[in-house]
């Protein structure tokens, strides 16, 4: 290994961003124990019958194939937090340019039209 | 020739080019796996009762999959940071971890999980020969509990032969264990450990078989979104690590000497689209390894 050694860096650049992202990197770290946390989180929960717990904490019936359906419901909203978690601090997106979000904006309209139309071909309106 | 605005920001976008350039890309990505979830969640949706299956992959390995990806994608962010703080060493360091991280992702993947799939075989049951079978499905008592009927018998095949075969009578496989006790409640949820089939054999005819496969992508809907899912983002891995290595060889060396700012960009580049890569694998994980 043969690399170049640390350059020291020109003072008002230093200023600019040496600090900061020093406090960055304590970020990232805990963001990344977050995420590790959290995975194993979403494995222990898919072992929890949420269709059972729900229907004996609020006395209520739940058919098992609707369990399932909570258990799924449970499973994507931590997959979210922490795909936010990715995109906001990994991605820098907590705070970007306003062109990026503009793109971002188009993305999530197509990909939900999309989605929009796989649901179409799957309700099947016509024949209906 | 110069290429302009890769480390000064173009004023009327207010970026560096290849920072928009990767949000484009990142966007026909997010197109790209959208449509194959889409097509996930509604294969699903309309799956006939007992034709979705639960627990048919390894969940350890699965989570030992996802906390490396997740590893990396902190590796990756860090060497960005070295760079900005000017430490090409501990760049060096860094992104040498995530090029690992990456390569034992791939080499779990495709040397370990893919293979098993391709040694277990399912066996579809006729829905008239069903009955017939029900000491290995047990599906009177799951029909009483409101679940899903078992409609096929997994587990090692032992006489291969019989397949192409047209005098053999019948199938003799080792069972998967779910199959040796089938009315055991433990049985109704998938287990966190893989249990691999026991010794037990269970004789099917061939008659009362509807198809008889391994768990390949010609198995059934879920195996076919699985694979294709996985193989797409196993090759967007492969991509990372790749630009990854390059980014890590000597020639970064001089792109560092010359303007530390430009390595330092390009870095954050391939570091977007690692952590997209790792953001897919996050929906991934549960849909296709815990639900």
């Amino acid at each position: 290994m043969n690399n170049p050694p640390d350059i020291a860096q020109d003072p008002a650049e230093h200023e600019e961003y040496a600090h900061g992202v020093h406090q960055h990197v304590m970020r990232y770290v805990l963001v990344g124990c977050i995420l590790l946390f959290f995975t194993g989180v979403t494995v222990w929960l898919s072992y929890i019958d949420f269709g059972a717990f729900f229907s004996w904490l609020f006395h209520i019936h739940i058919a098992p194939s609707h369990g399932g359906q909570l258990n799924i419901a449970v499973a994507m909203i931590l997959a979210a937090i922490k795909v936010s978690l990715v995109v906001l601090v990994f991605m820098h997106l907590a705070a970007e340019k306003r062109l990026i979000y503009r793109i971002l904006i188009f993305t999530i309209v197509f990909v939900l039209g999309l989605f929009w139309l796989t649901y179409l071909a799957w309700y099947n309106p016509i024949v209906r | 020739m110069e290429i302009p605005y890769t480390i000064s920001s173009r004023p009327d976008t207010g970026l560096w080019n290849a920072k928009v350039g990767i949000w484009l890309f990142l966007a026909s990505e997010v197109m790209l796996f959208g449509g194959l979830f889409s097509a996930y969640i509604f294969l699903r949706l309309d799956a006939a009762p007992g034709m979705w299956p639960h627990g048919l992959l390894n969940v350890p390995v699965g989570a030992f999959n996802t906390a490396i990806l997740i590893l990396s994608s902190v590796t990756v962010v860090l060497a960005w940071a070295s760079l900005k703080m000017r430490r090409y060493n501990a760049y060096w360091w860094w992104m040498l971890v995530s090029i690992l991280c990456g390569i034992i992702f791939l080499v779990v993947k495709l040397g370990y999980e893919w293979p098993q799939k391709f040694e277990h075989f399912g066996a579809l049951i006729k829905p008239e020969a069903l009955a017939k079978y029900e000491k290995y499905l047990g599906n009177e008592r799951r029909t009483e509990k409101g679940l899903e009927p078992r409609i096929e018998i997994t587990g090692h095949l032992h006489n291969p032969e019989a397949l192409n075969d047209p005098n053999a009578k019948e199938y003799e496989i080792g069972l998967d264990p779910v199959y040796t006790d089938p009315d055991n409640p433990t049985n109704d949820r998938p287990h966190f450990f893989y249990l691999p089939p026991t010794d037990k054999i269970g004789t099917i005819e061939k008659a009362d078989v509807e198809r008889i496969t391994t768990f390949g992508p010609w198995h059934n809907n879920y195996f076919a979104t699985y694979f294709t899912i996985t193989g797409l983002h196993g090759l967007h891995v492969l991509g990372g690590v790749l630009v990854f290595i390059y980014m890590w060889l000597p020639v970064s060396r001089k792109i560092y000497q010359r303007n530390p700012e430009h390595l330092a960009n390009r870095v954050e580049v391939c570091g977007l689209f690692w952590h997209f890569v790792d953001l897919v694998w996050i929906f991934v994980f549960p849909l296709f390894y815990l639900l």
